[in-house]
């Protein structure tokens, strides 16, 4: 299993598109900070930006990676080496190296700028969503025997949990003003990982006051630990449940 | 060696395999012939795990290969399409063939490698190479780690008369070594010689598993692509 990440992580390497992604991430960020007088500030555009093109190109570099290794997958297969294996050897490869690449990307500008808890939550959050999308996309390829249609899928999804998501529920807490929905959003926002990392984050920037009487209620629920330890048991889920279901498929999946 | 019991594989409404049974032993040569899109590549691809079949099952030495890798260790498997990856190069593709599958007691066999002179290729990127030289790559690999089985998918499909000369004589050294050999081949004068057994399959159907004193005995044609052309022909009537 070592060996097949290691040939997976080299060939990622090869290409230059994670290179670049870092890079990028990195100049963002240090501008980001330089832009901001007040470096809490400086995280909050930071924030908005990490859960917006993190889950992007986690998802649909990922999904074209797959998709591009089928030789290398079909090869892999004919020989002495167990299914299991050689689809986590993908997925942690994978996820290893965008991981790695968000965490130099943006982890440096934090440490220099924002060294604090805050900071650092950031930067796990970042990471697990990096995971997450990772394993949302090796989930969308297995299901998906064609290319363009499982890429199709994958930019589909990202528009669902970055953009859509939030429409869908600005729309029912509007046509359901007139109940009590506080609670019922709480657990609305364990359906969307970016949702999530989003309210953990801005609960610790104490801007949550601006959320209104919502806000009071996730201040309620996430501020204690046990909210705080249901909204990272959730993101954990969110990363296991699609890679066990995308395992559980390509054991059976003819190539 | 491998046992297939009634195997049956579907891809949508496409009946592949329909209730195939066949056995394979030591020292035999097979050649598992039949008209295009009759299932040969799936039952293949199916004794390699790389197909699960609908029903049926397969065993390995006794084993059934469900759920097991293992067994492939004694399997070399030259693909009808050789698929790489295509910015690997052939050095970079066979080191890690090696790294993936040599113990510490196998003796590579490299004599494929050497005869194609695929080293001097060693840096040529995988997705610049002709169809004839991904072959050679394909069939080096099949033999370089001394398997007891090698199942060869349309091996000379592709391959210059030289080329396919030198392997023709690696396959029967490779027989006259005890091993199990299956091919698949249109090209049936090219068999002639080295085959023991014939399978015929049609439309995901076994025909028949015959010898080929039986096969030329039955039709009254010595040469085997005539035997195989008139047998075709009854079956097609």
């Amino acid at each position: 299993m070592k060996k097949i990440i290691k040939f997976v992580i080299i060939d990622i390497l090869r290409n230059k598109i994670v290179l670049l992604y870092t890079l990028f991430l990195l100049i963002t960020s240090l501008s980001v900070f330089n832009l901001e007088d007040n470096s809490s500030k400086g995280l909050l555009s930071l924030l908005n930006l990490i859960l917006f093109i993190v889950p992007l190109v986690s998802l649909i570099f990922s999904t074209i990676y797959i998709y591009n290794s089928s030789e290398f997958i079909e090869l892999l297969v004919s020989q002495p080496l167990k299914r299991n294996n050689i689809w986590l050897s993908l997925f942690f490869g994978l996820a290893g190296s965008m991981t790695l690449a968000f965490f130099i990307g943006t982890g440096i500008p934090i440490l220099l700028y924002e060294a604090s808890p805050t900071g650092f939550m950031m930067l796990g959050i970042g990471s697990i969503i990096t995971i997450i999308f990772v394993a949302i996309a090796f989930l969308t390829t297995v299901y998906t025997r064609d290319k363009a249609k499982g890429i199709g899928v994958a930019i589909l999804l990202w528009l669902y949990f970055a953009l859509l998501f939030d429409g869908i529920v600005l729309f029912i807490l509007f046509q359901f003003a007139d109940y009590p929905l506080e609670k019922a959003v709480v657990a609305i926002s364990m359906l969307n990982p970016i949702d999530l990392g989003r309210i953990l984050i801005l609960l610790r920037l104490d801007i949550s006051a601006l959320m209104g009487y919502t806000g009071a209620v996730f201040r309620d629920f996430f501020g204690t630990t046990i909210g705080m330890s249901v909204a990272f048991i959730t993101l954990l889920l969110w990363s296991i449940i699609p890679i066990a279901l995308s395992v559980k498929k390509f054991k059976q999946k003819d190539l | 060696m491998i046992t297939v019991n009634n195997i049956n594989k579907k891809f949508g409404k496409l009946h592949v395999l329909n209730e195939v049974s066949v056995t394979c032993n030591k020292s035999e040569c097979i050649a598992l012939i039949g008209p295009n899109g009759c299932g040969k590549t799936t039952l293949i691809k199916s004794i390699l795990g790389m197909v699960v079949p609908n029903s049926g099952s397969i065993l390995f030495n006794g084993n059934n290969i469900a759920n097991d890798w293992k067994y492939r260790k004694h399997i070399g498997y030259m693909p009808q399409i050789g698929r790489y990856p295509e910015n690997m190069s052939i050095g970079q593709v066979i080191e890690m063939m090696k790294s993936i599958r040599k113990e510490e007691n196998t003796i590579l066999d490299e004599e494929l490698l050497n005869a194609f002179k695929l080293n001097q290729l060693a840096d040529k990127r995988m997705g610049t190479l002709s169809g004839g030289t991904r072959q050679k790559v394909s069939a080096s690999l099949a033999f370089l780690f001394n398997p007891d089985v090698l199942i060869l998918d349309e091996p000379t499909a592709g391959l210059d008369p030289v080329s396919t000369e030198i392997l023709k004589e690696k396959i029967r050294k490779e027989k006259e070594k005890g091993k199990l050999i299956l091919i698949t081949s249109h090209i049936l004068s090219e068999l002639d010689d080295l085959v023991t057994h014939i399978i015929f399959m049609q439309d995901g159907k076994l025909r028949f598993r015959k010898t080929i004193a039986d096969l030329q005995s039955e039709t009254g044609e010595t040469k085997l692509s005539k035997a195989i052309a008139s047998i075709m022909l009854t079956h097609q009537q």
